[in-house]
């Protein structure tokens, strides 16, 4: 038995285990899930766009790529072509090529799906170009923008995930300097702590990074946080601007009895543990492991939980199947690496002598629109429980921050907060909690603040 | 059942498929393999006189369309590059095998009278059904006098034709080349020669691509590259508006239709304009022998349901549909009906009418479905939007209720109008 962090595990009780699988196994279970269409794939493929007009997949995709646009230069074979309409849109294309859930943007508004339920690959197809460009520019050492000259504005971005960087990117090749302060000890967020191993396999999130970064004028420093080393008053003095990026990095709890007990854990940090460790052979898991939670995190941390050589993997969900957050394409996923959806049920109470054991659940039901905890309920064996009922907002409170509601930072249509000069975007605004969408708000918010540099700003 | 058997030009088959005269016909073994799928006939891989020709290695060039191999597909080789004797041989034993099978021998040697004289003997003791005269043949043979170069001479067509008639008792085909401006001049050269059939088309002179690599046309044979002949599905209709041509202006000469049959309905399509056989290679060569299986049952099922018993009903039935231009209707009038229900909002039509033809289909809605209606004032009928639609049936072409017929000969606006408009 091993443990990537006593902080983390302190195991003592039930039956957690790292090497459950031998490492060649592992290294399959982790290995690309989606891996690149060849030549012949793409082509077949790009060959089934019509090259709508007006596409409503392009209406369906928050950074407005024109997909149909660079399907049609694949099919062409002009990839160098495909790869800059794609990133002009949305520098982190790769990483949304491989993490978007395409059957709700993109591919669900397909006209392929209406006709035959079957859309274009188009996240598959991004991938083909996404690729090219980055091996194009990391074999050439040419970033495929060119920054614009100087303007000697200095802008501080928090956060290094995707709205960070995107934000990054576009105000750099505006010729402005950009410092992106991480409270990680590596950039990238949760392309590169939060992803399913095999939704983005290898050093990706790592090398995306640094195509994004290549193109100049970007420092990223890491093991810098808002309240931390970091506060706000002394950015806004030393910047010309400064763009909230910080996503969501609390995590939020069950409250309820023996949350202490060993082998309770988040989800978040189990995904983070598997990211960070070369061959997962490290990662330790229970041989029962419970997640709680309907989301995409609840989704990769029991699949991955399986993967490691977990015996049985249910994940719990206090209300129906079709009330999911998680997408119908993610809740397949999850059934076919055989983790057991239990739905209509809520922890009430971990139990156990020091180590969790089991967790009691109580049913659920709707009364008049509003969920109840009904008057039976169960008991399902636990070794580890991962919780994934959400993540929040983390920053202290005694800083001069912008307004917040609900839990998000306020913004107006220019992703300006309620501060002058500071902007936000990504999962710490209200909106959807998508990678493509950070990626949007990343660059709209390098739109305002380069208005705002310039004065041009309204409001 | 319909009847498939054909009698063309005197020659029998059990049906109207037949093998054209390539490389699947070379060769015993292949002909044999051909008999047994069930193809009704074949033509013979064009013999000439020994010594044989030497072929080149790299002989097709192809263009895919989205996706799709073959839709055209040239090629360089020559006529058959075996001994005359020992193809002589293999068609006596393949006649002999399948009495039941058209077996036409496809010829192409000089045109000199001795030439046709000593060959045309040796191919009539072998039991073969016909021949059929090589005159199409666009590259290699035509450089040495042979193939098209006789082809696009009308009188050499009728001189060699004749020459045919005169040393043979077997029934004549004239296979002809569509790398002429008129097709009906070496057709009446033919039949003025006394053929008792012509054929066509045979392949288009073509570059299928260049190399861009290494700047090559393609196929390329040690780093050059040369014209072929062209072929596949995308040069039927080409082929279609010849055989109609010749069905319309040579009244009662056999065709056998050739150019891009892949299938029943194309086969049907010639049988309709004009042809009495059809003949098939690029199809077979993508696909194999076994495509005939469907192209008889299917040929077969689409007869029985219009009611047609055998091929001579579907034989020229559309000849006297095509008609010049001027002798259109220019008072009738169609209009694009789009249906919102089977409309997937792909925006072709829209697109398509907006920056190419009549701004007749707009944008209704772009709420969660996209509604695209037409503009019946503005619609001229072009069939456009019908065409580039992805969803079969959703965008339909509406006949207008007109009264009045008005060709161009006697519209108002032709100065050299011959009558008033019927009212």
């Amino acid at each position: 038995m091993s443990a990537t962090g006593d902080s983390v595990y302190n195991l003592g009780g039930g039956d957690i285990a790292a090497s459950r699988v031998p490492v060649a196994r592992l290294a399959e279970c982790f290995a690309d899930a989606h891996p690149l269409l060849s030549r012949d794939e793409a082509a077949i493929e790009a060959a089934r766009c019509y090259f709508c007009y007006d596409a409503p997949c392009i209406a369906a995709c928050p950074t407005s790529i024109d997909i149909p646009g660079f399907i049609r230069a694949i099919a062409t074979d002009n990839l160098a072509g495909a790869g800059r309409k794609i990133l002009e849109a949305n520098i982190l294309g790769g990483a949304c090529a491989r993490v978007c859930p395409t059957e709700i943007l993109c591919e669900g508004a397909c006209v392929r799906t209406a006709q035959q339920h079957k859309p274009v690959e188009i996240g598959a197809l991004q991938r083909v170009a996404t690729d090219a460009a980055m091996a194009r520019a990391a074999a050439s050492g040419q970033h495929p923008f060119t920054r614009a000259p100087s303007t000697g504005k200095r802008v501080a971005i928090l956060g290094a995930g995707p709205a960070g960087l995107a934000c990054a990117h576009e105000l750099a090749k505006q010729g402005h300097a950009v410092a992106i302060f991480d409270a990680k000890p590596k950039p990238g967020g949760l392309n590169e702590y939060g992803i399913a191993a095999y939704k983005m396999a290898d050093d990706f999130a790592a090398r995306e990074v640094a195509f994004i970064i290549s193109i100049g004028g970007i420092k990223i420093i890491p093991n810098q946080a808002l309240g931390r080393e970091l506060d706000l008053g002394t950015l806004r003095r030393d910047y010309d601007a400064v763009c909230l990026a910080i996503g969501q990095s609390g995590v939020k709890a069950l409250a309820i009895p023996g949350e202490e007990l060993q082998g309770v854990m988040d989800a978040v940090r189990f995904i983070e543990n598997l990211r960070q460790s070369s061959d997962k052979s490290d990662v330790p898991v229970g041989r029962h492991v419970v997640v709680i939670g309907g989301g995409n995190t609840a989704i990769d941390a029991a699949v991955q939980a399986k993967r490691l050589g977990a015996e049985q993997v249910s994940l719990v969900y206090r209300r129906g199947r079709e009330d999911m957050p998680a997408t119908a394409v993610e809740q397949d996923w999850a059934l076919v690496n055989g983790v057991d959806f239990r739905h209509w049920a809520a922890p009430v109470a971990l139990e156990g002598q020091g180590a969790v054991q089991r967790i009691r659940f109580a049913r659920t039901k709707l009364e008049d629109g509003r969920l109840v905890l009904g008057e039976d309920g169960y008991i399902l064996r636990a070794d580890m429980v991962l919780k994934a009922v959400g993540q929040s907002l983390e920053i202290s409170e005694d800083e001069a921050l912008p307004a917040i509601r609900a839990g998000r930072i306020v913004v107006n249509e220019d992703l300006q907060t309620s501060l002058p000069g500071v902007f936000a975007g990504g999962d710490c605004i209200p909106g959807q909690d998508l990678t493509v969408q950070a990626v949007a708000d990343g660059k709209r918010a390098a739109q305002s603040i380069n208005a705002y540099m310039k004065g041009e700003l309204n409001g | 059942m319909a009847d498939l058997r054909i009698d063309f030009a005197g020659i029998k088959a059990p049906n109207p498929f037949w093998l054209a005269s390539a490389p699947p016909t070379d060769k015993a073994y292949n002909v044999e393999r051909a008999f047994k799928a069930g193809w009704g006939g074949v033509v013979w891989k064009t013999l000439g006189e020994d010594p044989p020709v030497v072929n080149v290695s790299s002989r097709y060039g192809a263009i895919g369309y989205n996706g799709q191999r073959l839709m055209g597909m040239n090629n360089i080789e020559l006529i058959t590059d075996r001994p005359l004797h020992l193809n002589l041989d293999e068609i006596r034993t393949v006649k002999r095998n399948w009495p039941d099978r058209a077996v036409v021998v496809s010829l192409m040697v000089p045109c000199e009278e001795e030439s046709w004289k000593r060959i045309l003997p040796l191919v009539e003791a072998t039991g073969a059904d016909g021949i059929e005269l090589n005159f199409g043949c666009p590259h290699g043979m035509s450089e040495r006098g042979m193939g098209a170069a006789v082809g696009q001479v009308p009188d050499y067509v009728q001189m060699v034709t004749r020459w045919c008639k005169h040393y043979s008792r077997m029934p004549v085909i004239v296979k002809l080349t569509p790398n002429i401006t008129d097709i009906l001049k070496p057709a009446e050269a033919a039949r003025r020669g006394g053929a008792d059939a012509v054929s066509l088309i045979n392949t288009i002179t073509s570059i299928t691509g260049v190399d861009l690599d290494n700047m090559v046309p393609e196929p390329a044979v040690d780093g050059l590259g040369t014209h072929g002949g062209y072929c596949g599905p995308a040069v039927k209709p080409i082929a279609l508006r010849m055989v109609g041509e010749i069905a319309r202006s040579l009244k009662g000469l056999p065709i056998s239709g050739i150019g891009g049959i892949s299938g029943w309905r194309d086969a049907a399509e010639f049988l309709a304009l004009g042809a009495g056989s059809v003949q098939v290679c690029t199809a077979a060569m993508h696909y194999g022998f076994r495509i005939v299986e469907d192209m008889i049952s299917g040929l077969s099922n689409w007869m029985d349901e219009k009611g047609y018993a055998c091929i001579d009903d579907v034989t020229g039935r559309a000849v006297k549909n095509f008609v010049h231009w001027n002798d259109l209707n220019l008072a009738w009038k169609t209009i694009a009906s789009i249906d919102p229900t089977a409309c997937i909002g792909c925006g072709l039509c829209h697109i398509a009418c907006e920056d190419t033809a009549h701004q007749a289909i707009k944008l209704q809605e772009t709420g969660e479905k996209r509604i695209y209606e037409v503009i019946d004032d503005e619609c001229v009928g072009c069939n456009l939007c019908s065409h580039v639609c992805p969803v079969s049936g959703c965008i339909t072409m509406v006949p207008q209720a007109t009264a009045t017929h008005l060709t161009w000969k006697q519209h108002p606006n032709n100065p050299m109008r011959v009558a008033e408009p019927a009212q």
